[in-house]
């Protein structure tokens, strides 16, 4: 077959300039999506109008569902005399058209380069006015040359609780979930379990019901879901922060701590069935309760899959590309499964903690692991090439690496426009755990019945 | 409450019409101003026809459609085009969003034959550029994409920072080419400054590029096509295809595609272009410059087609024929229409009942949602409202507008270049009587008609529709189908409405030609017809009274 990627070669070079084939994206479209899991809010983007609608569109990509957020429509004029009129005119129109309770605005790499000064336009809004009764507008900076989606992310995650929440009055006797960059559904996993555990969460922020609505007849710019404005009010109350990965969700975590002296863990995503038993333990730890019945009835399904399919595990190689928390967790997942993570590629710039992270993980794995963070795709692919995996792990990108090497692929991360389950089933949580199990059991054995010869291909697996 | 339940108002003038007040109410004065300006009946025509503002600013806060001009320049124009190496100089952000989003569909020649199109070059820039510039990153970035795939064309594409920080992309690919061809390497090294600000919306983009593929592409290469018919098609992007089926069409014809602009092409496609010796305009806004800067330089005349619907289609290459005269192609033409019509015919015939008198709501783009009129005029539906994302008034009201467009300052940023014969290349390629002749016969050269005059009374003209006057739309006529981006499909199938995408067809494709027609008619039948939107309700939501109707409840 025709090789889609067919200029990539084997062989490696190293490039300082040029990046091919990226494995991130920029900040802004992680702090819309922060945004959307603030329930009544209007995400807004500081800059000019492409870059507003390149998120909306590949977030409806990913979610298929309507995503709404407006944009200061710079033209050349706001970026020589800087974007407060924009700004400004902005807030009115949207609290005048669109009512949303909150107005959460991300910069651009345009506004940053200009050096607008959001927090200060935004009082000034406030004092001509503009901001209704009632009604807020909060901020982050989101500077696309830094640090990536990701980043964008915990930006607005920081800034949602920096621009909400109120001086501490008395405890809720609540717990902070910082649940980070990951679908609805695997929110909803989340506090799924807390909820299982007796605990009562805030989750910061929410997007299940949100990016994962239903289809009722009615357009509602607004879905159920979301973190609630009292909810963040209320942040500096909570007993403690689970905060679940480093780079989408310490800021947020640490600045609660600093800021109201609310203490906070950090884990890892619980993905997979380490990183869910880091999880729960903790939640066990703060309830100061057992953990139910329930939840080791699916912990133990979860291990007795893993039983059952071990075989068809045991020593396959991986190749995974996608953001630096879920790489993390992925692989201790894949080790524990007694799989060969090889290849493993962030585009985010995630710096010494992601690498020797990873290289902790893997050491006892008996291979040689290449790990790469502010890497790209194309390196990935020529990793591959070199030693070819028997899965690749990997948006919706890397199909193409998959179709050229001819290596079954199952879809994990941002974006992934090909195909649907992500915003629906989580993969997070011992059950999330058994998904994966099924999505890797199910490309691995379609793959070997495909190419099995008539003499061994086999009925019972 | 199912807003499918709720009566859609009746269409007409009244309701049309009051649909504008009702919709500018909530605005502020000062949006409500600018909206009105937008926003018209099309009940006058002729002389009377009331003007449409278009291509003026989004209001900042308002959602609207749009998108940017480097998105004009980088994703429509230069995107389809599988053999030049396309660097996007900024941070990460805009080279990830266009990379493979479009459909852009292209044919390498052989196995071999380069194709970049799967991948995306940029510089990701970090803060370290923006504060020290990104000139020497850029220069560098170059070098490395020479030796690994060693392209005969690069082309740079400026970003949002890149020309606040005063990097001059311009001057990098000046010296990048010199530098190549000094050591004896044959490339061509062009850029755009097409910085998302520079205008009010991807038309911005279309311009620049334009300029830039007209001043360091065209005219590069002798090469010329073999045959008697040679044409250039500008304005299809292969979206779903289409290119590949007016390919087909044209080539049963004996007609030649020189170059397309730029569906399915290559950089020679451009380098040759003024061999050509007609200029077919599909999609008028995104590329009407380049045709008009031909025909002053080379002497190639233009005229408007449309492959979008069965009758423009047969109207299109009767005009190519005539064009060129010969009875031979005429025939030939005519053998075309007669082989593809009976499909057409049948699939009408059983889709049509089930179509006939639905309705419709367009906007996209800055040519479809003229175009795919057509096709629902063919299907026997009526389309309610339609508007344009980025298109200009000649568009809506036609090129006679031209002269009366004032020119603010956001238009006065693109460069209009200024374009002279060239003493060796000009060559007319009609005698003026030749062409005076065919005028007279009612043939008509570098017209467009725009998409008003080809609607009814009764129907809305909406300038850059925005995501509450899409819902106000919705909700007060309940069309039958919806078109327009991805950005707006969800909202609006929420609804309960069909929403079909006019930019990407949904995966869908191709809708040029006959082939397309016949896909849009099955598609559509398909949309309107889905038992999908009576799922909405559940069973005991239609019948919420509890009825003790199980035997085992009365135990
Ligand atoms: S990188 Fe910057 S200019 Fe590009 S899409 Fe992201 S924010 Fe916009
Ligand atoms: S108006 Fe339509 S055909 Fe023209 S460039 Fe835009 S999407 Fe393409």
């Amino acid at each position: 077959m025709s090789k889609l990627l067919r200029h990539t070669p084997v062989e490696i070079t190293e490039r300082q300039a040029l990046s091919i084939n990226p494995a991130k994206t920029c900040q802004p479209i992680g702090a819309m999506y922060a945004s959307l899991g603030i329930h009544g809010c209007l995400p807004h983007s500081h800059g000019s109008q492409g870059c507003c609608a390149y998120h909306r569109s590949t977030l409806t990509r990913h979610y298929k569902e309507p995503i709404s957020a407006g944009t200061s429509s710079f033209t050349e004029g706001s970026s020589v005399f800087g974007g407060q009129s924009n700004l400004l005119a902005a807030i009115q129109n949207m609290f005048t058209v669109y009512e949303p309770e909150v107005i959460a605005v991300h910069t651009t790499c345009l506004s940053e380069t200009i050096g607008d000064d959001v927090p200060q336009i935004v009082d000034k809004a406030d004092k001509e006015g503009k901001i209704p009764a009632g009604k807020h507008v909060i901020s982050a900076s989101t500077p696309s040359y830094v640090g990536s989606h990701v980043t964008g992310f915990a930006n607005m995650v920081k800034g949602m609780i920096k621009g909400l929440a109120q001086p501490k009055t008395k405890p809720n006797g609540k717990v902070n979930i910082l649940p980070g960059y990951v679908e609805p559904a695997d929110m909803a996993e989340v506090k799924r379990l807390a909820r299982m555990m007796g605990v009562k969460t805030i989750c910061i922020p929410d997007t299940s019901g949100v990016t994962n609505g239903p289809l009722t007849g009615e357009f509602k710019m607004y879905p159920d879901g979301g973190v609630t404005v009292a909810e963040l009010q209320d942040c500096s109350n909570s007993k403690g922060t689970i905060a679940m990965g480093f780079w989408a969700s310490a800021d947020g975590a640490r600045y609660l701590d600093t800021e109201y002296k609310v203490p906070c863990s950090i884990l890892e995503l619980p993905i997979g069935l380490g990183c869910t038993d880091a999880y729960v333990d903790a939640l066990r730890t703060i309830a100061g309760a057992a953990v139910p019945k329930e939840i080791e009835f699916e912990r133990g399904q979860l291990v007795d899959m893993i039983s059952d399919y071990h075989q068809y595990f045991y020593r396959k190689k991986v190749a995974l590309v996608g953001d630096p928390d879920q790489l993390i967790a992925l692989t201790d997942f894949l080790v524990s499964l007694d799989m060969l993570p090889i290849h493993i590629v962030t585009g985010t710039p995630a710096g010494k903690r992601f690498t020797s992270k990873i290289e902790e993980i893997t050491r006892d794995i008996g291979y040689k692991v290449n790990v790469r963070e502010a890497g790209d795709m194309f390196l990935f692919h020529q990793w591959i090439k070199q030693d070819t995996p028997d899965l690749i792990i990997g948006n919706t990108y890397a199909k193409y690496i998959a179709r050229d090497e001819d290596i079954p692929l199952v879809r994990h991360g941002f974006p992934i426009v090909d195909r649907v389950g992500h915003q629906y089933f989580p993969t997070t949580g011992y059950r999330g755990g058994m998904r994966l199990i099924e999505k890797i059991v199910d490309a691995l054995l379609s793959r070997k019945e495909r190419d099995a010869p008539v003499e061994t291909f086999e009925l019972v697996f | 409450m199912a807003t499918k339940s709720k009566k859609p108002a009746e269409i007409s003038r009244e309701s049309l019409a009051s649909f504008k007040e009702e919709v500018l109410k909530k605005y502020p004065p000062k949006v409500a101003r600018k909206r009105s300006k937008q926003f018209l009946l099309n009940e006058f025509q002729g002389e009377d026809a009331p003007q449409i503002e278009a291509n003026v600013r989004t209001i900042p806060g308002i959602i609207t459609m749009r998108g940017c001009t480097y998105a004009g320049c980088k994703g429509v124009i230069l995107g389809p085009t599988r053999d030049i190496v396309n660097i996007t100089h900024g941070p990460i952000g805009c080279g990830f969003y266009s990379w493979l989003t479009r459909r852009n569909q292209t044919r390498p020649d052989t196995e071999t034959s380069e194709n970049y199109i799967p991948y995306a070059f940029s510089t990701d820039m970090n803060e370290n550029d923006i504060v020290f510039g990104g000139e020497k990153k850029l220069k560098q970035a170059i070098r490395e994409a020479y030796a690994l795939f060693k392209p005969k064309a690069m082309a740079v594409f400026a970003t949002c920072p890149v020309g606040l920080i005063g990097d001059d992309v311009n001057a990098v690919a000046r010296d990048m080419k010199q530098e190549f061809n000094d050591q004896g390497i044959d490339i061509n090294i062009f850029a755009f400054s097409c910085e998302g600000y520079k205008g009010v919306s991807q038309s911005a983009g279309h311009h620049i590029a334009n300029n830039q593929i007209f001043t360091h592409v065209v005219g590069t290469s002798d090469t010329v096509t073999e045959g008697k018919y040679r044409i250039n098609m500008l304005g299809e992007y292969n979206i779903g295809g289409d290119a590949f089926v007016i390919e087909d069409l044209l080539h049963r014809c004996g007609i030649t595609i020189n170059a397309t602009f730029s569906g399915n092409s290559t950089y020679d496609d451009f380098a040759r272009a003024h061999t050509a010796d007609l200029n077919c305009i599909m999609c008028h806004r995104s590329i009407n410059y380049v045709a008009e800067m031909m025909e002053i330089k080379y002497g190639i005349p233009w005229i408007k087609v449309n492959y979008i619907g069965v009758e423009s289609t047969v109207k299109s290459m009767r005009k190519i024929a005539e064009y060129f005269g010969d009875q031979e192609l005429k025939d030939k033409v005519e053998q075309v229409i007669a082989e593809e019509m009976p499909a057409v015919e049948a699939v009408l015939k059983d889709v049509k009942p089930r179509t006939q008198g639905k309705t419709a709501m367009l906007f996209v783009g800055g040519s479809r949602a003229h175009h795919y009129q057509d096709l629902f005029r063919e299907m026997g539906m009526t389309t309610l409202a339609a508007g344009y994302e980025f298109a200009h008034r000649d568009d809506y009201e036609g090129r006679k507008v031209i002269p009366s467009i004032k020119v603010d300052a956001d238009s006065r940023n693109i460069e209009e270049l200024e374009v002279h014969p060239d003493p060796a290349l000009f060559k007319p390629r009609k005698s003026a009587e030749e062409l005076k002749a065919l005028e007279d016969c009612g043939f008509e050269f570098k017209d467009y008609k725009g998409m008003m005059p080809d609607m009814q009374p009764e129907s809305l003209v909406i300038d850059d529709l925005n995501q509450y006057e899409a819902e106000e739309l919705v909700k007060k006529f309940r069309p039958d189908v919806f078109c327009a981006g991805i950005k707006e499909k969800f909202g609006i199938q929420k609804m309960g409405i069909p929403m079909k995408q006019l930019h990407s067809y949904d995966s869908g494709g191709p809708y040029a030609g006959f082939v397309g027609a016949i896909n849009f008619y099955q598609e559509i039948d398909r949309l309107v017809n889905t038992k999908v939107w009576g799922y909405i309700k559940a069973p005991w939501q239609k019948k919420p009274e509890l009825v003790a109707s199980y035997a085992w409840n009365d135990a």
